[in-house]
């Protein structure tokens, strides 16, 4: 069960455990797994000092198929575990798994609390628009109108998208990947692990059992060009076979919209540069739904500031360097007398 | 002045053993702050004491209205005191509400002493009063003192220039300086603690002061017009030692955070406001210099969650709250369980079910706590038995906890939680050590390898090379702590966790008897706060030459192994505690126990009479 770490640096094999993966078969889950693995081998990672958690579901089987420290909660609360490990141990790595119904319906609580109060750690919501592990019912990110065995009329609930809710809780670094992006993936998840604070990553993952191909408008690897934007800071968000495609924003619509250089007088003059330091820019890319628009990839928003646990262990500090620590002079504080 | 107390008049001088006295008044009078003045002030003096603070749940409510009536009851005296006393001898109110609402406690012939003042037509009015009772007979069977409290404190305080209503703000110092008088209580340590208090208003202090000096002046003066007493309480012979008074909440609080220093942990508490526990995380918030960090999570579930994340992490995880938060914790409570992590649970209980009664008592909680769970999930349930005994409590959950690797859930409660008595200050070098030992060695390491003694699996912590492991709620394998869906190993691994928790049996102390034989006619069964309450009534039925005796029960789960044999050594046992009969039952399940069941519900402890009258009755003796 446990490895020895050398001093050599590790390879994605090195992060991986003997345990058997039981996902189905292909099932995005397992290209998710690769890229952190890579991630993980890529930054550096020391796996006695990094801890998976996760809460109930199938992304939440993850710990287990990484060789480094790992907890495996209850469904939804993850949030509270990971902030407990972060103020006991801030020098911990702590990683996150959840999906959407295990991190935005029974424990959105959870996930609005630790985005607003910016603990360290990273957040991959696995995002598949159905309840995989209870047999295919509907999620708060399932879109209206899905027949599942809850729904067979059909859902009548609006969905949410994580990436708003993250930017509304007030999270500091919002990004967004897909599953089969190998190339892209580990270098958004290496950022995140990079940003000290709460870093909130959706992950587009394809449920090939309960929810197959919901994301094919933009997943498809031979249109994947002109139907996703990876959005680089300061650079134009420009996509498409040709770069050709673009996002400018609408002064009258107050709005984005995707305009075709060289036509109707656009130029690359247009195009909106990514500032991922712009919340409210973030906003807007957020709420840009596919097929209509690309499908917004990358670090999205990234405007850090001191975490959570960080802060709890400054005051801690300052409170030892002012007080001593006596703990009979505790019990001798205030009024006491002496019987002779 | 109770009827186990003696009177001798000398020199306008009354000697009594002991009295109890009830402040009453609006929630804006000021009464817990007079009550807990006047205790420390009595305890000064060497009494023995116990007080019960007693107030509404609203924060402010209507003034003069009877549901914002807040009171605070103190029993002091020569001889050892553990309750805060079943009737009042002297009930002091400030507006008619609070008399209406505390007469019915009040002895048969106690002493009222009434702000006259507040006794105009619109208090009666608010107070339900259509006729004044000071203009009826309805007070004729007390002793009754009527004292414009209001004009005097009035008058006392005009030099300072206060507005009216700041100046009627100072009528609880002025009724305190009248009743330090009777008892003979300094008013110095009071003024120090004002001038304290109101260090950056000069002009508050010095009115309050002077409304102090003002009621304990008239005091002296009324004695020579003969309408007032004063009383002379001898001091309590007590060991010899440093002293303070503590109550149940400051107790528990500080003998976690011993027990955490003696197992060399950090602790963190992961909490989530709640009456009546809310003081612990609120002293504990202010202890960071010991190392503890605590967290006000957005809920009771993230609260523990947290905690079992920090244990998880090598630290000690706590978490405190009553029934209501404790029920939302019943999940990762399992989780705790199934990961075999250290872990404090506090309930501070409170009147149920659902909201309740939040500021009142009960003890209806130890369901919940031992068998309130999915699955089969044992844990170690210990309570406490008084505002003092915390601190032994505390202690010896981390050092179970931190032993056995398992969660230990403390049961006080809401009276426990407020009452102060004196407290022996103990010294923590007197206690041994118990340091926790984290896994280091990698070679053949898993994270359920045992102790073959205590069960107990091994702690490794994140951050250790060599020791990465995954845990969680699934069934580990009980060879490799790989998750395990087989048959034949759920099994086993559920008579390991039970037998875990049983073993605990053979480490904690042997059940003793308070009071009284091991083995006769007639034994009272209590746990938690009742203890005072029996412990009076068990010492009166023997003063009366009856077989009777006491037992306290404060390891709740495990039960001490000699507890069945010693019970059945009864010829009767009666089982006395504030629910309907859940201990009861709990003995009854484990040792086939024919055993009587005393009950209360009321939101109110017991009275010493109510258990002495069962005793009487199960003797077949009259009372």
């Amino acid at each position: 069960m446990n490895k020895q770490t050398d001093i050599k640096k590790l390879s994605p094999a090195d992060f991986e455990t003997d345990q058997e993966v039981r996902w189905c078969p292909g099932c995005g889950d397992y290209a998710i797994l690769k890229a952190v693995q890579m991630t993980l081998a890529n930054t550096g990672a020391t796996p006695e000092n990094t801890v998976f958690v996760s809460g109930i579901g199938c992304s939440s089987r993850f710990p287990y198929y990484v060789s480094t420290y790992g907890f495996h909660t209850i469904h939804g609360r993850a949030p509270g575990f990971a902030t407990g490990i972060k103020l006991a141990n801030p020098d911990l790595d702590v990683w996150l798994v959840t999906g959407d119904g295990d991190g935005l319906s029974i424990g959105g609580n959870h996930m609005l609390h630790v985005l607003r109060r910016n603990v360290d750690i990273q957040i991959m919501l696995f995002n598949n628009e159905i309840y995989g592990l209870t047999k295919g019912q509907y999620s708060p990110t399932s879109r209206p109108g899905l027949k599942t065995p809850s729904t067979p009329m059909g859902s009548v609930d609006a969905p949410l998208s994580p990436c708003v809710f993250a930017l509304g809780a007030g999270a500091r670094f919002v990004a967004r990947g897909i599953d089969t992006s190998l190339k892209e993936l580990p270098v958004v998840l290496a950022r995140a692990q990079e940003h000290k604070g709460a870093s909130f990553v959706e992950i587009y993952q394809n449920c090939i059992v309960y929810n197959d191909n919901v994301f094919g408008a933009f997943t498809q690897k031979k249109t994947a060009k002109d139907t996703q934007l990876h959005v680089k800071h300061g650079e134009k968000m420009l996509f498409g076979k040709d770069v050709a495609k673009g996002l400018r924003f609408n002064v009258e619509k107050f709005g984005l919209e995707v305009v075709i250089i060289g036509e109707n007088g656009i130029s690359e003059d247009d195009i909106l540069v990514h500032d991922e330091t712009n919340r409210h820019m973030a906003f807007m890319l957020c709420e840009l739904e596919a097929p209509e628009y690309p499908a917004i990839c990358g670090v999205i928003y990234c405007n850090p500031a001191e975490s959570y646990d960080r802060s709890v262990h400054k005051q801690v500090a300052k409170a030892k360097s002012e007080k001593k620590a006596d703990f009979n002079a505790l019990l001798r504080q205030g009024r006491t007398w002496t019987v002779e | 002045m109770s009827e186990q107390s003696t009177h001798h008049v000398n020199d306008g001088v009354t000697k009594l053993e002991s009295v109890v006295v009830r402040f009453a008044g609006d929630s804006g009078d000021g009464m817990q702050l007079t009550g807990s003045q006047f205790s420390v002030a009595t305890a000064l003096e060497g009494s023995d004491l116990s007080t019960f603070p007693d107030f509404p749940a609203e924060i402010r409510a209507p003034v003069g209205t009877t549901f914002g009536v807040s009171a605070f009851q103190i029993n002091f005296g020569s001889v050892e005191v553990s309750t805060a006393g079943d009737e009042p001898d002297i009930l002091i109110v400030m507006n008619p509400a609070a008399l209406k609402v505390n007469l019915k406690s009040l002895r048969k012939g106690g002493m009222i002493i009434l702000d006259e003042g507040a006794f105009n037509a619109k208090n009666l009015k608010k107070a339900g009063y259509v006729t004044s009772p000071l203009d009826d007979d309805s007070l004729a069977y007390y002793n009754l003192k009527r004292i414009d409290i209001t004009k005097m404190t009035v008058t006392a305080v005009k030099e300072h220039g206060l507005g009216n209503k700041d100046s009627l703000r100072c009528k609880n110092m002025w009724t305190l300086g009248l009743v330090l008088w009777m008892f003979g209580r300094k008013r110095q340590p009071i003024i120090n603690s004002l001038l304290q208090k109101f260090a950056k208003k000069p002009d508050i202090a010095q009115a309050n002061i002077a409304a102090l000096n003002a009621g304990h002046a008239f005091g002296e003066t009324a004695e020579m017009s003969s309408n007032l007493h004063r009383y002379e309480i001898s001091k309590y012979e007590e060991k010899a030692g440093t002293y303070r008074t503590v109550n149940g909440n400051q107790s528990l609080c500080w003998g976690i955070l011993a027990g955490s220093q003696l197992a060399e942990i950090d602790l963190v508490l992961g909490s989530y406001p709640i009456t009546p526990a809310s003081p612990l995380l609120h002293m504990l918030s202010n202890l960071k210099e010991f190392g503890v960090i605590t967290f006000q999570a957005e809920d009771e579930i993230a609260a523990i969650c947290a905690a079992i994340g920090a244990s998880f992490t090598g630290s000690l995880g706590m978490t405190t709250s009553s029934g209501p938060g404790i029920a939302l914790k019943t999940e990762a409570i399992g989780l705790a369980i199934s990961t075999e992590l250290p872990l404090i649970i506090v309930d501070i209980q409170r009147a149920g079910p659902s909201t309740g009664l939040p500021t009142k008592t009960e003890q209806s909680d130890l369901y919940q706590a031992v068998w309130g769970r999915n699955g089969d999930a044992p844990i170690v349930v210990l309570s406490v038995s008084n505002s003092r005994d915390g601190f032994e409590v505390g202690i010896e959950a981390v050092r179970i906890a931190t032993k056995y690797m398992t969660p230990v859930m403390i049961l006080s409660d809401g009276y426990i939680a407020n009452a102060s008595e004196p407290w022996k200050i103990p010294d923590i070098n007197d206690y041994e050590a118990f340091p926790v030992k984290f896994h280091q060695e990698t070679e053949g390491f898993h994270p359920f390898k045992r102790d073959p003694e205590t069960l107990a699996r091994v702690w490794a912590k994140p951050g250790t090379k060599g020791l990465m492991h995954r845990i969680g709620g699934i069934e580990k394998d009980y060879d490799s702590g790989h998750i395990s869906y087989d048959a034949d190993n759920h099994q086993k691994m559920t008579d390991v966790r039970k037998a875990k928790i049983d073993n605990i049996a053979n480490d904690i102390a042997l059940q003793e008897v308070s009071q009284g034989a091991e083995g006769g006619r007639l034994a009272v069964v209590g746990w938690g706060s009742t203890y005072g309450s029996i412990h009076q009534a068990v010492k009166k039925a023997r003063k009366k030459g009856l077989d009777v005796s006491h037992i306290h029960i404060g390891n709740i789960w495990p039960l001490p192994r000699n507890l069945g044999s010693l019970l059945k050594s009864y010829e009767k046992v009666i089982v006395a505690e504030m629910n309907v009969g859940q201990l009861n039952t709990l003995l009854r399940s484990q040792y086939l126990l024919n055993s009587v069941l005393l009950s209360k519900v009321s939101g109110q402890p017991f009275k010493i009479s109510e258990i002495h009258e069962a005793i009487m009755d199960n003797m077949g003796e009259l009372t």
